[in-house]
């Protein structure tokens, strides 16, 4: 509610320069910057500005799909090889638990007074990570096909299994129903989405002991199992990246799908009129009559690593802020994100994450131990998917994977 | 060959394995028997663009004491090699003792990571070694009784599969099987069944797997064989046709003897290979059908909380799994040595 107003206020300011393909001046006298972080339009864009910055002595990005299987290893050395990551509210907890990122209290109260007080993410009260945009998943759907069958778009998960039943029965696409349901991190966060849409707990209160195996966890794998039956057969092999093929390629009406890469489906470039003028979005489904959206709420932002000298934790500090300052926005980088930057003006691409943020859906949780919950939820969920057996085995069989990984890592005893 | 000129000869190359092979193995038996400290854990506050919430996070001081007391982490003996997520002790011996019969339980075994793993890799193994070296046999014979201008251009295409790299090859053979790509496609005509999908089917995607195996490394056998081919003794064969062999009794009584110690070689090599097993896993998307040991590895390291003595168990289990399925062969390679 809050971000809402604050990036609607930001809509009618006035961006503060033009676009800066220029070096700029961003105060720094010496320092490196190495960035690491994911790939995409958006963070393209900062890493592209951060290393504009006059008076880095060395400037570099890497920028892979891989971020967080090199991150980590990255920031341990002394000196650390990257002075920034680019995160997410789920990779930061990794770079937490290993103690690799600094505190940024000081060096914001001496050069960043003027970022926002809502683009600060605090842990324990001390400032760990600058966010500069926002991200959900939500659903996408066909105007036209959803015209024809006379239907509103679902506002649940029951109305979305009524919907893609009538488009299939009235011949208009076999596999009417999209997502990102490949085995691995993908289907583990489908589940995450629902499970939190069905009211259900991760854990038991104050513990790091799981506590899936109920009701909550039956209805979730029941559901993810109905849709399915509406998608592509081959959909536990779709990532979100051939899940986005699918659509453009008009064999989808239906999705949840993340806001971030609405815009590519929207753009002319890829796919037909037909499908890219009648894409729409929508805000994400409830499900079972609950009130809480079966969505989470993302940001990404930047952090600064703890093995470099200060010097370079300076430079980092000041090129990064430059690389998400309103300068940076212009006609072309305006639509690539749900941006927390001042000046920035909504696109109807970017509804979906809006009604996200309003329909009060929950953030990603931030549990030190939540990515091995992740890891075993995505290795187990196929074998129901697939029928090979109950959904109380394959609970219990992510119980037993996740509390054996969490007793090696410590976390249970 | 005087013992210090040998051991001059040898020092460079003794120091190499020595830097890049033992040590790292030793270092990761070291950390296969170390789990993490108990993790401290403290109540925090999180606050960001969504508001603030109550949360966990680990005591960072509390922990940096603990890691410059044990650097190495909680000694845990054989734990993780026990642990339902390696070899899984207890729960296979329960499931032993609730079985109703070997079929049972070996279905029931096959629900555990591990035995999962083990099962594909064995099975991949045991079917892409023997039919890589009887195509790449099959195919040099062929390139050896083709006219010489031809055999250039024939080597250089029956290498391809195997100059392609492993996942760009994988990607390629991935997008040919869809639904919408030109095998998969021709597979639904052929076998009349509009709805048959590869990447949707566990027994598909298996003999999948197993094709790009035999696609990717018989060019390997080819080559070896190839080179074999041509020092079969040409007064040998001339004999064997003079005394009117055909064509096949040529290979059967005179070129399959003389290739025997290049297929031991191939063998092993190609035993070792397949029991890693890895990228066409990853290249297919295949997880949800197939997995292997060295998957098991990525997926322990690739996670957002990297499960190190979990990946160190399963790479050493892996490497005593190489040891034991090389071991006939080796014991074999050794007793003709020792004739010799």
């Amino acid at each position: 509610m809050n971000l809402r107003n604050i990036l609607m206020t930001g809509s009618f300011l006035v961006a503060a320069g033009a676009s800066t393909a220029m070096a700029a001046d961003c105060g720094i006298d010496g320092g490196r910057l190495s960035i690491i972080g994911n790939e995409f339009p958006a963070i393209q864009t900062v890493a592209r500005n951060a290393q504009d910055c006059d008076g880095l002595s060395e400037a570099k990005a890497n920028l892979t799909a891989d971020h967080q299987t090199i991150n980590l290893a990255g920031m341990q050395g002394d000196p650390a090889e990257y002075t920034t990551a680019i995160v997410a509210n789920s990779s930061i907890v990794a770079l937490i638990n290993e103690d690799v990122i600094r505190p940024l209290d000081d060096l914001v109260s001496a050069h960043g007074q003027d970022i926002p007080k809502n683009q600060l993410i605090t842990i324990n009260g001390q400032v760990m990570a600058v966010a500069f945009m926002a991200n959900a998943q939500h659903l996408v759907y066909r105007k036209d096909i959803l015209e024809q069958i006379g239907m509103e778009p679902p506002k649940t998960y029951e109305d979305m299994l009524a919907a893609a039943e009538k488009i299939r029965a009235e011949g208009i696409l076999e596999y009417p129903l999209g997502g990102a349901y490949a085995a691995g991190w993908n289907l583990a966060q489908e589940f995450v989405n629902m499970y939190i849409g069905n009211g259900g707990q991760f854990y038991e209160p104050g513990t790091a002991q799981v506590s899936i195996n109920n009701e909550a966890g039956v209805a979730t794998l029941e559901m993810l199992k109905s849709l399915s039956a509406y998608m592509n057969p081959d959909f536990l092999t779709h990532d979100s990246n051939a899940t986005s093929a699918e659509w453009e390629a008009g064999n989808v009406a239906l999705m949840n799908m993340w806001g971030s890469r609405t815009g590519v489906l929207m753009d002319a470039e890829g796919s037909t009129p037909e499908v890219y003028e009648n894409t729409t979005v929508a805000g994400p489904m409830t499900v079972a009559g609950g009130d809480t959206p079966a969505s989470t709420l993302w940001w990404d932002g930047w952090t600064v690593a703890k093995n470099i000298s200060d010097a370079d934790a300076e430079a980092t500090f000041k090129a990064m802020k430059h690389g998400i300052s309103p300068a940076i926005l212009n006609d072309e980088t305006m639509g690539q994100a749900v941006w927390m930057i001042d000046g920035y003006q909504p696109a109807p691409v970017n509804q979906g994450v809006f009604s996200a943020i309003s329909a009060g859906t929950t953030p990603y949780p931030m549990l030190p131990h939540h990515g091995l919950l992740h890891t075993a939820l995505g290795d187990n969920i196929a074998d129901f998917l697939q029928g090979k057996e109950s959904a109380e085995q394959t609970l219990s069989d992510i119980e037993d994977a996740y509390m054996t990984a969490a007793r090696e890592k410590g976390f249970v005893n | 060959m005087k013992h210090s000129a040998f051991f001059w000869f040898v020092l460079p190359s003794a120091i190499a394995m020595l830097l890049f092979i033992f040590f790292p193995i030793v270092s990761v038996v070291i950390q296969s028997v170390h789990v993490a400290h108990e993790q401290v854990i403290v109540e925090v506050e999180n606050c960001g663009p969504f508001g603030c919430t109550t949360a966990t996070a680990i005591d960072q001081e509390a922990t940096a004491a603990l890691r410059a007391e044990q650097p190495l982490g909680r000694f845990a003996g054989l734990e993780i090699y026990k642990d339902r997520n390696h070899l899984a002790v207890t729960q296979v011996g329960q499931l032993w003792d609730q079985s109703t019969g070997i079929g049972d339980f070996i279905g029931k075994l096959m629900n555990l990571p591990f035995y999962k793993a083990l099962g594909f890799t064995l099975t991949y193994t045991f079917v892409v070694t023997p039919l890589t070296i009887l195509f790449g046999f099959v195919i040099a014979v062929a390139v050896n009784s083709a006219a010489r201008v031809l055999r250039g251009p024939l080597i250089f295409f029956s290498l391809l599969p195997n100059i392609v790299t492993p996942l760009i090859g994988g990607l390629i053979l991935f997008w040919m099987v869809d639904a919408r790509g030109v095998i998969g496609t021709a597979l639904r005509w052929l076998a009349d069944d509009p709805s048959l999908s590869v990447k949707a089917d566990t027994g598909l995607m298996w003999i999948m797997l197993m094709v790009y195996g035999v696609w990717h490394s018989a060019p390997f056998a080819f080559i070896v064989y190839y080179a074999g081919l041509q020092t079969v003794n040409t007064d040998t064969l001339e004999a064997a046709r003079i005394d009117g062999a055909s064509r096949w009794q040529q290979i059967r009584h005179v070129v399959i003897p003389h290739l025997l110690p290049l297929t031991t070689f191939i063998a092993l090599i190609q035993l070792m290979d397949n029991f890693r097993v890895f990228e066409p896993i990853i290249s297919f998307n295949a997880s949800a059908h197939a997995t292997s040991l060295s998957w098991a590895i990525y997926n322990d390291l690739g996670g957002e909380t990297q499960q190190l003595t979990s990946a160190a168990a399963t790479s050493v289990l892996t490497v005593i799994g190489v040891a034991i399925l090389l071991s006939p062969v080796l014991v074999r390679t050794y007793r003709s040595y020792g004739k010799a």
